[in-house]
């Protein structure tokens, strides 16, 4: 029990996803029920995990394919992709790192968090694990999820029993008594020769004498045993942070409509969310790849305006490009990318859930929204310009988060606030002139010269309207805007 | 006790959680017109709902009634223009006191894009105002701007011709406007307790001495 203490103040969260080899493919939502991941070759093939419509028609880990396949009318088999659990996990890790910066991946179905200096964060540990497992289903994964003071005990307890809470070194013994066997991570023939000493499960193992465990297993079990206990240190690599963060999800089913596409990004976003989190970051640009066929790609770049790494902000700006995109032919894969993690100030995230959120934060985001959909042209500021020319006495542009720049002012009468986008042919009869006439002679010295005497006049039916009569070139009368 | 509660619970700047909060609903801006003032439910424009506001042409003073208001707007946050009939002329907006680096132009192009746009805006919380001037708007479409602006807190004015002023309408205030001698006729066809009551507004004279 010499190490027992350095343990004392850890409080190890064991993820445990029974239903990984599945979930890599049906997380995507475009798989359909019912299906099995597979493994094997021949008539050694076997079912490694039925989804959840083929438990239901009886098929069970383990069973030959080839019975699942009469249990089950238009089974689907998917081979196991191992790869794809592999990083499928060390993308769960990832987005882990937003609870505590102590995360360990623990292959091939699980990950385990420290999380004794995230209680107060996260305001205790029923707050804390009620956020996790909403996120994981949210993810897409089933997780079962137990926490112990050592990572080997919590990962037992969250494979035997999920639910546990072990918070006290004195309760992990007895907790992990009832443990079976099968939860153990030795070969079967160990499992076998325990059986065969009348062993069921791991409170069995520790009634035995000790001499003759190392005997029999050499000293693996016991230390093994020892570790899940906190008797003997447990060290774990902490799971690094990749730079910079790539997802992808197979799609099943190829598709070539938005939403279902929409689906299976969101999940990414999601993991990117954690990603982002844990890097204390958000991202300033994401970058979508559709891929098709023969290697053939469609790329999406969007560029924020401000950092984020808010899912619904991300989705829907993504959302909005995607509806704008033609997608060339059916998606078999979606990836989503990004290079660099931009600061983000920390408290961002919580006003943001606010409804009554900071403007320098929703002010980026309609901009860019609307950007997304309407195209850039569509979305425009105003500013004066100094020009003596009605037309010119303003500028359309890129509205931007700056005052504007204070001009050398100019003199001139009363302007409309309504300008048409150019002077309209205009009957004098029809209105009553109230003032003027304000003499406007500017430009020619490019060329562009006017000479016009404008004046305020009322229509029949009281619209106060700016018009002026053309003193060189095309004479007349125009109409050039509306007192509004 | 109560009262300094009431007070505090009917500020604009509060939001309360279930989002029926003053700033949420009712808070009124001054409009910079006692007529106007006097004759609008709560004292003003409505922040965190729908005006809707039928003319019968534009050009007769719409936007000289609104101008004081955006200008009094003063928390930092835009004015979204959503397809105006004409160009919003900026030398007239900067003369009358407007910052025009919170102006935004929006050009939609399509009714279904404009109702999009506007919803976007008024549910932003980046706007304090947004004018809109939808082609068709159906009672479910007038619905949800209305929600959004109450969401975002946004002043929110639609501009529509005046042909449907007998029908019901979920927006929170109804003006109709009409040219009078000395500026304009506003008359409230809904508005709490207002509903049928009229006033002139007198507009400052349009001369080329500047206002």
């Amino acid at each position: 029990m010499g190490n027992a203490g350095l343990f004392l103040t850890m409080l190890w969260l064991c993820l445990h996803l029974p239903r990984l080899p599945a979930e890599v493919f049906s997380r995507t939502g475009t798989v359909r029920e019912p299906f099995v991941v597979a493994a094997g070759k021949g008539t050694r093939e076997l079912v490694v995990v039925p989804s959840v419509g083929a438990r239901s028609a009886g098929i069970r880990p383990g069973m030959a394919l080839s019975a699942a396949h009469a249990l089950a009318r238009g089974l689907s088999v998917f081979q196991r992709d191992e790869v794809s659990e592999a990083a499928a996990l060390a993308r769960l890790a990832a987005w882990a790192g937003r609870f505590t910066p102590v995360v360990s991946l623990a292959p091939p179905r699980e990950v385990v968090l420290e999380v004794a200096g995230s209680l107060r964060l996260f305001r205790g540990m029923e707050n804390l694990v009620g956020k996790v497992e909403e996120g994981i289903r949210d993810l897409g994964y089933t997780a079962q999820v137990a926490l112990a003071p050592t990572p080997l005990g919590a990962a037992l307890l969250a494979r035997a029993r999920p639910g546990a809470r072990v918070t006290g070194m004195e309760r992990l013994t007895p907790e992990l008594f009832a443990v079976p066997l099968d939860a153990l991570d030795f070969p079967p023939d160990t499992l076998e020769a325990l059986r065969g000493l009348g062993v069921g499960c791991l409170g069995d193992c520790l009634k035995l004498p000790r001499p003759g465990l190392d005997r029999r297993f050499g000293g693996e079990l016991p230390r093994y045993l020892d570790r899940a206990l906190g008797r003997h240190p447990d060290p774990r690599n902490p799971f690094v942070l990749p730079p910079r963060f790539e997802g992808r999800l197979p799609l099943l089913t190829e598709v070539s409509a938005a939403e279902p596409l929409l689906f299976a990004v969101r999940r990414l976003l999601l993991e990117l969310e954690g990603y982002l989190e844990a890097r204390g970051g958000g991202a300033g640009e994401l970058r979508l790849t559709l891929s098709h066929r023969e290697g053939r790609r469609t790329r999406i770049e969007v560029g924020l305006l401000s950092p984020s790494r808010d899912t619904g902000r991300l989705l829907g700006l993504l959302r909005e490009r995607l509806c704008r995109t033609r997608i060339p032919e059916p998606v078999s894969a979606v990836g989503l990318s990004v290079e660099t993690v931009l600061p983000l100030a920390p408290a961002n995230r919580e006003l943001w859930k606010e409804p009554a959120r900071q403007v320098s934060e929703a002010w980026p985001e309609l901009l860019e929204r609307l950007r997304a959909r309407l195209g850039d042209a569509a979305v425009q500021g105003l500013r004066p310009a100094a020009e003596h020319r009605p037309e010119r006495a303003f500028v359309l542009m890129e509205p931007e988060r700056g005052d504007e720049p204070i001009l050398p002012s100019l003199r001139f009468g009363r302007r409309p606030l309504w300008l048409l986008p150019r002077p309209a042919p205009l009957e004098r009869k029809e209105l009553t002139l109230l003032t003027g006439p304000e003499r406007i002679e500017a430009g020619w010295w490019d060329g562009e010269d006017v000479r016009r005497d404008y004046f305020v006049a009322e229509d029949s039916r009281g619209a106060r309207l700016w018009i002026f009569r053309e003193r060189g070139g095309k004479r007349g009368w125009y109409l050039h805007g509306i007192f509004g | 006790m109560k009262e300094a509660l009431q007070a505090l619970l009917g500020h604009p700047d509060l939001w309360l959680g279930d989002g029926r909060g003053a700033g949420a609903g009712r808070a009124a801006l001054p409009t910079g017109f006692a007529a106007l003032d006097a004759l609008l439910p709560g004292g003003g424009w409505p922040a965190g709902a729908v005006t809707e506001i039928l003319l019968s042409n534009e050009g007769i003073g719409e936007m000289r009634l609104l101008l004081p208001a955006l200008v009094g707007l003063g928390d930092g946050r835009r004015i979204a223009w959503i397809d105006p009939p004409y160009l919003p002329y900026a030398p007239a907006l900067a003369a009358s006191g407007l910052r025009l680096s919170r102006v935004l132009v929006v050009y939609a192009g399509t009714n279904r894009d404009r109702l999009w746009a506007a919803e976007l805006a008024l549910r932003s919380g980046a706007c304090g105002a947004v004018l809109a001037w939808p082609g068709e708007c159906d009672d479910r479409s007038l619905r949800r701007l209305t929600l959004a602006a109450e969401k975002g807190g946004c002043l929110g004015l639609l501009f529509r011709p005046s042909l449907p002023a007998g029908r019901h309408s979920p927006a929170a205030l109804r003006l109709r406007l009409a040219p009078s001698p000395r500026g304009v006729m506003v008359e409230v066809l809904k508005g709490r307790g207002r509903a049928g009551r009229s006033a002139e507004v007198p507009l400052a004279r349009i001369s080329h001495q500047g206002s």
